[in-house]
C-alpha cells in the first residue's frame, strides 16, 4: 500500500528518475567514442600514408590536400594524428585497468583483513608515495629502454599504490555495514564475502577512478613519448609529434597545435567522465 | 601538550624521515643497475677500452664489491659532498649541478608564486560565487589544468605569446634578473598550470566547507564586516588543507621542471636530469635523482611540522594519541 502511494507521489517520482548526464559529459563521451573509432579504423580515414615521406615537399602549411600541413619529412600531419589515436588509447587502457586489477586485490585484502597484511601493504603504499614518481619513471624507462611497452609496464606499477589506497578506503567504508556482519554470521567464507559481497559495492568507485587513471596515464605516456622515451622514433604518436615538430612552431604551427589539442581534449573528456561517474555512482 | 610535545613530534617525524631517505637513496643508487649491458662499458664513455682502463673504472666505481658495499661507499662520499664525476667531460657533478640550479630555482619560485596567488585566488572566487558561471568556469579551468601536461600547455603558450603576439621570447633563459624574468614568464605559467588546478580544487572545497560552519553565521550575526570574516575567520581555517597540499605542489613543480625545461630549451637542473638519462650518464643520474628525492622528503617533513604548528587542534589533540 505504501509503495503504491509512493509511486503516485510526483515528488517521489521525480527523485526516482535517473539523472541524465549533463551535455558536457555527453560531449566528452562522444569525443572518446570518436577517438576510439579513429584508433580502430585509422587506415580507412587517413587521406595519406602516415609514414610516407616527401623530402622534396618538406614543411608545408594547411592546404586542401594536407589538412594540417606536412612536417620536416613531408609527412601528412593530419594522417599521423589519426594514426596516433591508437597509442593514445591502448596504453592508458592497459595501465588503468591493470593497475586497478592489482590495486583491487591489494585494497580488498588490506581493507578487509587488516592486521599485519594491511600494515605491510600500506607501508609499501606510503613508500611509493614518498618516491618522486615522475622522475623515477623517466629514469627507469630511459635506462632500461624498450620504449612504449616498458613505459606502460612501469606506469602500471606506479599507479598501483595510489589506486590501492582508494580501494582500501572504499572497503573500510563497507566493512562496518550490517550486510557484512550478516554474511559473517551466516558463516560465509572470507573469499566469498570479499568477492561476492564487498567487491560489487566498491566497484562503482573503482570504475570512476579507472576513467580518471586513464586520463593520467594518457598524459604521462604522452610525456614520455615527448621526451623520446615512449614510442619508437618515426611512430605516429601525439606526444612524440610535439618534440619532432618543435621546429614547425613558426612554419606550420598546426603540426604542433593539433596533436597538443588532441592530448588535452581526450584527457579532459576522460576526466569529465570520471568525475561524473564518481558523483553519479557513489552518492 | 606544550613545547615538549612539538619537539617529540618533530623527533618522531625525523625517526621516520631518516630511514626513508636511506631507503630512497638506495633505490636511486640501485636504479641504474637496471641498465642492460655491462656497466663498465657505459661508464667508460668515449675512452678506449683497454684492460687497464676497464680495471681503473671497476676500481673507481667499486664495481668489484657487492652492491651494498658499493652503496655504502657511494653514500659516504656523497655525505662528504662528493657526488662523483660526469662520464662526459669528466667534470665534477657538484659543479655541473651548481651551474644549472639557478635557472630551476628562479623558475620554481616564479611558478610557486603563480600557483599560490592564482590557485588560492581563483579557488576563493569560485567558492564565493558558488554555482554561478564564474564558479563553473573556474571548475572547468581546474579540469583542463589537471588534464594538461606542462609541455602541452607550453606549446600553446609558445604559439600564442611567442609566435602570434610575439610578447615573449620562445627559448633560452636570458641574462641578468629582468631579462631572465622576461624569458621565464611562459615556462613559469606552463609549469604552474596543472599544479594550480589542484590548489584551485582544494581551496574551493575547503572554503565552501568553512563558509557553511556555525562560527561564520555567528560572526555575521554579530555584525562583523564580511571582508574581516573572510580574512580573519574563514581563510585562516581554510588554509589548513591547502598547506597539506603544499607537498603536492612542490613535487609537481620539481617533476614538471624536467618537461618544461626541455620544452623551452632552458639549461636548468630538470633538463640536466633528462640529458643524464638520455646519455646514460649513470653517476649523473644517481646524483640528480638523489637531490630530487632529498628535496621531496625534506619538503614533506617541513610541511608536516608547519601543519602541526599552525593548527592548534592537531597540536593539542591528535598528536598526543
Amino acid at each position: 500500500m505504501t509503495i503504491a502511494l509512493a509511486t503516485n507521489d510526483p515528488l517521489a517520482r521525480r527523485r526516482r528518475r535517473k539523472p541524465r548526464a549533463p551535455a558536457l559529459v555527453l560531449a566528452a563521451a562522444s569525443l572518446i567514442a570518436m577517438v576510439a573509432v579513429l584508433a580502430i579504423f585509422a587506415p580507412w580515414f587517413v587521406p595519406h600514408d602516415p609514414g610516407l615521406q616527401d623530402l622534396g615537399k618538406g614543411i608545408t602549411g594547411i592546404s586542401g590536400e594536407h589538412l594540417a600541413g606536412t612536417d620536416t619529412l613531408g609527412r601528412d600531419i593530419f594522417s599521423r594524428v589519426i594514426f596516433g589515436a591508437a597509442t593514445a588509447l591502448v596504453g592508458p587502457i592497459i595501465v588503468a585497468s591493470a593497475a586497478f586489477a592489482f590495486a583491487t586485490m591489494l585494497g580488498l585484502l588490506a581493507g578487509y583483513l587488516g592486521g599485519w597484511v594491511d600494515m605491510l601493504i600500506m607501508r609499501w603504499v606510503d613508500f611509493m608515495f614518498a618516491l618522486p614518481g615522475t622522475l623515477i619513471i623517466i629514469i627507469i624507462v630511459g635506462i632500461v629502454g624498450g620504449g612504449y611497452w616498458t613505459a606502460v609496464g612501469v606506469l602500471t606499477f606506479f599507479f598501483i599504490a595510489p589506486d590501492t589506497r582508494i580501494v582500501r578506503s572504499a572497503v573500510l567504508e563497507q566493512r562496518p555495514l550490517p550486510y557484512v556482519d550478516a554474511a559473517r554470521t551466516l558463516g560465509l567464507s572470507k573469499t566469498r564475502i570479499l568477492f561476492v559481497h564487498i567487491l560489487p559495492n566498491v566497484l562503482p568507485v573503482i570504475l570512476a577512478y579507472v576513467a580518471i587513471d586513464f586520463a593520467f596515464a594518457l598524459v604521462n605516456l604522452a610525456g614520455l613519448s615527448f621526451l623520446g622515451l615512449g614510442v619508437e622514433p618515426g611512430a605516429p604518436d601525439w606526444g612524440r609529434m610535439l618534440s619532432e615538430n618543435r621546429t614547425l612552431l613558426f612554419s606550420n604551427p598546426a603540426g604542433l597545435l593539433l596533436p597538443a589539442g588532441m592530448i588535452v581534449v581526450t584527457a579532459v573528456s576522460m576526466n569529465l567522465i570520471g568525475d561524473w561517474l564518481f558523483e553519479r555512482l557513489t552518492r | 601538550m606544550g613545547e615538549g610535545g612539538i619537539l617529540r613530534f618533530v623527533l618522531r617525524r625525523l625517526a621516520v624521515a631518516i630511514p626513508l631517505l636511506i631507503l630512497i637513496s638506495f633505490v636511486v643508487f640501485a636504479l641504474v643497475k637496471l641498465a642492460p649491458g655491462d656497466p663498465v662499458r657505459i661508464l667508460l664513455g668515449s675512452k678506449p677500452a683497454t684492460e687497464d682502463t676497464l680495471n681503473a673504472i671497476r676500481e673507481r666505481y667499486n664495481l668489484n664489491d657487492p652492491v651494498l658495499v658499493q652503496y655504502g661507499k657511494w653514500i659516504w662520499s656523497v655525505l662528504q659532498g662528493d657526488l662523483g664525476r660526469s662520464i662526459q667531460g669528466n667534470r665534477r657533478i657538484s659543479s655541473i649541478i651548481a651551474t644549472r640550479m639557478d635557472v630551476t630555482l628562479f623558475l620554481a619560485a616564479m611558478s610557486a608564486a603563480i600557483v599560490l596567488i592564482g590557485g588560492i585566488g581563483l579557488g576563493m572566487l569560485a567558492a564565493f560565487r558558488r554555482n554561478s558561471w564564474v564558479d563553473r568556469a573556474v571548475v572547468m579551468l581546474g579540469v583542463v589544468g589537471i588534464s594538461s601536461p606542462a609541455f602541452v600547455i607550453g606549446i600553446f603558450l609558445l604559439y600564442l605569446f611567442g609566435v602570434v603576439l610575439q610578447w615573449f621570447p620562445v627559448y633560452g633563459e636570458g641574462d641578468g634578473f629582468l631579462d631572465r624574468f622576461w624569458h621565464l614568464v611562459l615556462p613559469a605559467f606552463a609549469l604552474s598550470f596543472s599544479v594550480m588546478a589542484i590548489i584551485i580544487k582544494i581551496t574551493r572545497a575547503s572554503m565552501i566547507d568553512e563558509m557553511d560552519k556555525d562560527y561564520v553565521v555567528f560572526a555575521r550575526a554579530r555584525g562583523i564586516a564580511p571582508s574581516r570574516i573572510v580574512s580573519h575567520y574563514i581563510l585562516r581555517n581554510a588554509l589548513v588543507p591547502i598547506i597539506t597540499a603544499a607537498g603536492l605542489v612542490l613535487v609537481g613543480l620539481v617533476a614538471g621542471s624536467i618537461y618544461v625545461e626541455v620544452t623551452f630549451s632552458l639549461s636548468g637542473f630538470g633538463s640536466l636530469t633528462f640529458e643524464a638519462v638520455e646519455g646514460r650518464n649513470l653517476p649523473l643520474i644517481q646524483a640528480t635523482a638523489l637531490i630530487f628525492s632529498v628535496i621531496v622528503v625534506v619538503a614533506n617533513l617541513l610541511i608536516d611540522i608547519i601543519y602541526v604548528l599552525i593548527d592548534p587542534r592537531i597540536r593539542f589533540g591528535a598528536v598526543a594519541k
